[in-house]
């Protein structure tokens, strides 16, 4: 029987199991322990595992990142839990040319198995230097592998794949996704990296959405399904190394693709998305793909300036309208 | 030391002729640090450099041919042309690199010294980096969680007066003691002169020591001076540094002090050097030609070892 979970119990149980099965994982990061998380997805883990595998740090996100990329040079499994991503921009230079480029530069003597992992995106108000999409400065990085799940279920397989995985791993949650619920799949699961999923079927139109989007892409689906229109949604899960073989062949059937992304529009991940499906699939498209991305500017602080730079469900279903040329 | 020098003098004579390229920085009259440093290591410790990194490479034992194809950015070179100057790395050594983001392998260290407490095992991380590291978030970040975590790092700064052509009274505020630094962070310090390879072996081989037996990090400052330019793109004594003084830092050459040293005490003879001369241009020549003769990377290589 699949059981009912919020996505932060499936992280919590996830990485609980990873823990358990191997001694060389271990979690470190502000307030881990004793906090038990900002978000409170290490709910429990001082308790059963200690200090010496549950590592409160102080407030040095280079500091402790740069440490525990070199933990896991020296054999480790670090999971790096950042406070939120728009943190990481201080640990950047250990993250793009330490973890991303050790096992290149050495010529493959050297590995870095580490997943770095917190929320990323907007939640409500928290203003421009907490609300920040930056999955796409990550991508952009040889040697980085990008996952941002969106269901209870994608978090708990994806996560454990992160950890087995001998690459450095960027894992971005988000913090209005934690209390949301969804059933998981029973026991020691994995989902591996790289897969994308089609999450509803159709047959009219294509929509991309990864994270916090793909719950707005589903409820547009809905919508249009009110309106006679089959929308196909695929959630690509992870982000680098993209799954474009699944992407490309919902493109090919629907032949109209709308891209639903909350970061910022120039240079965004949708562009890069666009780029590779026009690439493998042009011939087969009826238009222009459209893309439904956050607004240009720095996240706001009034409620209903926030509300108007992030992509809801009406944008959604306009722009599917405007792809199937139904305005 | 006699074979750092000269596979150094070797590599700027190959810069020149065009078969080493990009930034290239050398390590010319600060040989007794390296040597003296990891003569006081166990084979398992682990060490770890910055771009400067040649002579910390081939003190650890790494095989000079590899090294010099490195350089040449062959497929056989130690990083399989991967790396090049700044970026050599030995895992079967334990040398662990080669980074040129400065202060950015601090935590690098500290990190495998967190690897080791947390396995249980005896080994010690060395660290090597220039002055110019210090004033650094990455620096103080590190001294920090070293300091709150008591993990195994020798710290062993070089200190060779000069950040590029910046002196070290101008970037470092506790310029005139520079490990005060690490004191600050309750971070057990002293400084050698780094021009003696004796006194540094003996310095590190104490912090070593107690670096192993208590569990706690430990700074070395190493007074030391670099006789050629930041890199070999600056001249000797550039517009930063006067030529009087760089020869009078020439007057206390590592490899002067230590012949004449050995010399005095009857511990080796002219015929000694002579001996050690030739046996070590005959290693700097077969790594040259080593170099020379290997093959470059294919193309079809360049993505390769990207992800595992």
């Amino acid at each position: 029987m699949p059981t009912k979970v919020t996505y932060r119990e499936a992280l919590n149980q996830a990485l609980k199991e990873e823990m358990q099965r191997d001694d060389r994982v271990f979690l470190i990061g502000e307030d881990v322990a004793y906090y038990q998380g900002a978000f409170k997805v290490s709910k429990g883990f001082l308790e059963e595992f200690g200090s010496r595998r549950v590592v409160d740090t102080p407030i040095t996100e280079l500091g402790f990142t740069g440490l525990a990329i070199g933990a896991a040079m020296g054999g480790l499994r670090p999971v790096v839990e950042v406070m939120t991503f728009n943190f990481a921009i201080l640990a950047m230079d250990q993250i793009v040319n330490n973890a991303a480029k050790i096992r290149y530069m050495s010529g493959g003597q050297l590995s870095v198995p580490i997943v770095i992992r917190g929320p990323g995106s907007a939640a409500h108000q928290l203003g421009a230097q907490h609300s920040q999409s930056l999955e796409a400065w990550f991508c952009h990085v040889p040697g980085l592998k990008v996952v941002a799940p969106a269901t209870p279920h994608d978090a708990k397989g994806l996560i454990k794949s992160a950890i087995r995985d001998e690459n450095p791993v960027i894992f971005i949650e988000a913090q209005l996704l934690y209390p949301m619920q969804g059933e998981i799949g029973d026991g020691d699961y994995t989902i591996p990296l790289g897969i994308a999923e089609v999450k509803r079927a159709g047959t009219d139109v294509t929509l991309i959405a990864y994270s916090k989007m793909l719950l707005v892409a589903l409820e547009a689906a809905e919508k249009l399904a009110q309106e006679g229109i089959q929308a196909e949604v695929v959630d690509p899960r992870t982000l680098r190394p993209l799954d474009l073989t699944t992407l490309a062949a919902s493109a090919k059937k629907t032949g109209k693709v709308v891209i639903v992304e909350e970061g910022w529009p120039f240079a965004g991940l949708g562009a890069q998305i666009a780029e590779s499906l026009y690439r493998r699939v042009f011939d087969y498209l009826d238009g222009p793909i459209v893309r439904v991305t956050g607004r240009d500017a720095p996240m706001p602080y009034a409620r209903n300036l926030e509300d108007a730079a992030i992509p809801d469900v009406d944008q959604v279903v306009a722009a599917a309208r405007q792809v199937l040329y139904r305005r | 030391m006699l074979l750092i020098r000269r596979f150094e003098e070797r590599t700027a004579e190959m810069y020149a002729l065009g078969k080493i390229g990009g930034f290239c920085h050398l390590y010319i009259g600060e040989e007794a640090v390296a040597v003296g440093a990891v003569d006081a290591l166990q084979p398992d410790d682990y060490v770890f450099s910055a771009y400067r990194d040649h002579g910390h490479c081939l003190a650890r034992g790494s095989d000079p041919k590899r090294v010099m194809a490195e350089l040449f950015g062959r497929a056989t070179g130690l990083c399989k042309g991967k790396g090049g100057s700044m970026h050599l790395v030995d895992a079967a050594r334990r040398f662990l690199g080669g980074y040129a983001i400065v202060g950015g392998h601090l935590p690098l260290a500290a990190g495998v010294a967190f690897a080791v407490k947390y396995r249980g095992g005896g080994q010690v991380v060395l660290c090597f980096f220039g002055e110019g590291a210090v004033p650094s978030g990455a620096c103080h970040e590190t001294l920090n969680l070293a300091a709150l975590w008591g993990l195994p790092v020798l710290f062993l700064c070089e200190n060779n007066r000069y950040g590029m052509g910046t002196p070290v009274e101008r970037a470092v505020a506790l310029y005139s003691d520079v490990a005060q630094n690490a004191a600050a962070y309750g971070i057990e310090a002293g400084r050698v002169d780094g021009m003696d390879v004796v006194a540094v072996r003996d310095a590190v081989g104490k912090a070593v020591e107690q670096v192993r037996t208590r569990q706690r990090p430990y700074f070395l400052e190493a007074v030391t001076y670099r006789f050629l330019g930041h890199s070999m793109a600056d001249p000797a004594h550039g517009h930063y540094r006067t030529k009087a003084e760089v020869d009078e830092a020439k007057k206390r050459d590592p490899l002067l002090l230590l012949r004449t040293r050995m010399l005095s005490e009857r511990l080796a003879t002219e015929d000694d050097f002579k001996r050690i001369e030739q046996e070590v241009a005959q290693v700097v020549r077969e790594a040259v030609e080593f170099a020379d003769a290997s093959p470059v990377p294919p193309v079809t290589a360049l993505e390769d070892g990207v992800y595992i």
